[in-house]
């Protein structure tokens, strides 16, 4: 399937307009939401990207399923690992002082240790 | 069989079955490649989770507009490569390679900006482990650490870019020299889907690393 080029062009002003807006947001202080609405931009960017310019859209399903794979194993890791992380100390252990104890660490003490 | 057409190898019935494959390959590859990215993203995550103030202070000291610049141009450049397929499923040489080139062009670019982005980094003294790292604000070991993650990741996405651009550079030398036709173009769309997926990589890290402290 043969796209017309007046489309690519309009996806590329499409990325580039979420560009812009990415860009702009970075410095108005949504305080932890820009994070989450700059993560959401990238992800429509992507998918922009996968559908029109890498032809995801007139793939066949075994295609667009592998192409779907990789970031769903992206996100296997990420949640799985990052439940760990984030669940450590929700069971009460005896543990040392992390900010008395490590004086090399001038500043911030990690979370969930 | 026997009206098969000379661009089909043996092992394939069709010249879509041989696309497919072909197209699939390289999405087999491309989700291994989601993931060697993806344990640095992992390693992104967890060290902005643990000391999020520290990665906000560091990423501010990154240059966030060579970093737009830089995304401008390689969505630029997606957009010269998916003409370039397009020129190819047409079969036509010139305009195949005159993208082709193109892309290439702005893939130099888009390295050209890293590099002196790279050298401003080592006149301040924020490459880890060259010169003596210094960094004034937050807790200098902890933005160190986000240093470190910053050049491991844009240093894995420049030497893809660089495979890139010698890839494109092949691929426009062949098509210059009459290697593709309309039917047989199988290595440029290939090309230009592991193009488009180091795009996609680049517009993940912008916000990321650049934009993570500017509010």
């Amino acid at each position: 399937m043969i796209l017309p080029t007046r489309f690519y062009i309009k996806v590329c002003a499409a990325l580039f307009a979420l560009l812009a807006l990415t860009w702009g947001l970075a410095y108005v202080d949504l305080g932890s939401l820009n994070l989450g609405i700059a993560m959401g931009i990238s992800i429509a960017k992507a998918v922009l990207i996968m559908l029109f310019f890498m032809h995801v859209r007139d793939s066949g399903r075994l295609v667009q399923l592998v192409a779907c794979a990789g970031f769903f194993w992206l996100l296997i890791l990420l949640g799985l690992a990052m439940s760990d992380y984030q669940s450590r100390g929700w069971v009460p252990t005896r543990r040392p002082d992390l900010s008395q104890s490590h004086p090399a660490s001038k500043g911030e003490v990690p979370r969930g240790l | 069989m026997s009206e098969k057409s000379a661009a089909v190898a043996h092992q394939f019935e069709t010249i879509e079955q041989q696309r497919e494959a072909a197209t699939l390959g390289m999405w087999v590859f491309l989700a291994t490649e989601v993931l060697f990215f993806g344990g640095l993203f992992m390693g992104y995550t967890y060290t902005r989770w643990s000391y999020p103030y520290t990665f906000e202070q560091a990423s501010h000291h990154l240059d966030a507009t060579i970093g737009g610049i830089n995304t401008a141009v390689l969505l630029l450049s997606s957009l010269m490569m998916a003409l370039a397929v397009k020129s190819a499923q047409l079969g036509k040489r010139k305009p195949l390679v005159t993208y082709l080139l193109l892309t290439a062009l702005l893939g130099m670019v888009f390295l050209g900006f890293k590099a002196l982005e790279y050298h401003e980094d080592y006149v301040d003294h924020i490459v880890p482990g060259i010169r003596g790292f210094n960094f004034e604000g937050g807790s200098p070991r902890h933005a160190e650490l986000f240093f470190w993650i910053y050049f491991a990741m844009t240093g894995l996405h420049a030497i893809h870019v660089t495979a890139g651009i010698i890839v494109i550079t092949v691929m426009a030398v062949l098509a210059w020299r009459r290697s593709f036709s309309s039917e047989h173009f199988m290595s440029v769309e290939v090309t230009g889907l592991y193009w488009h997926f180091v795009d996609i990589v680049w517009v993940f890290l912008f916000p990321l690393l650049y934009l993570a402290g500017h509010r």
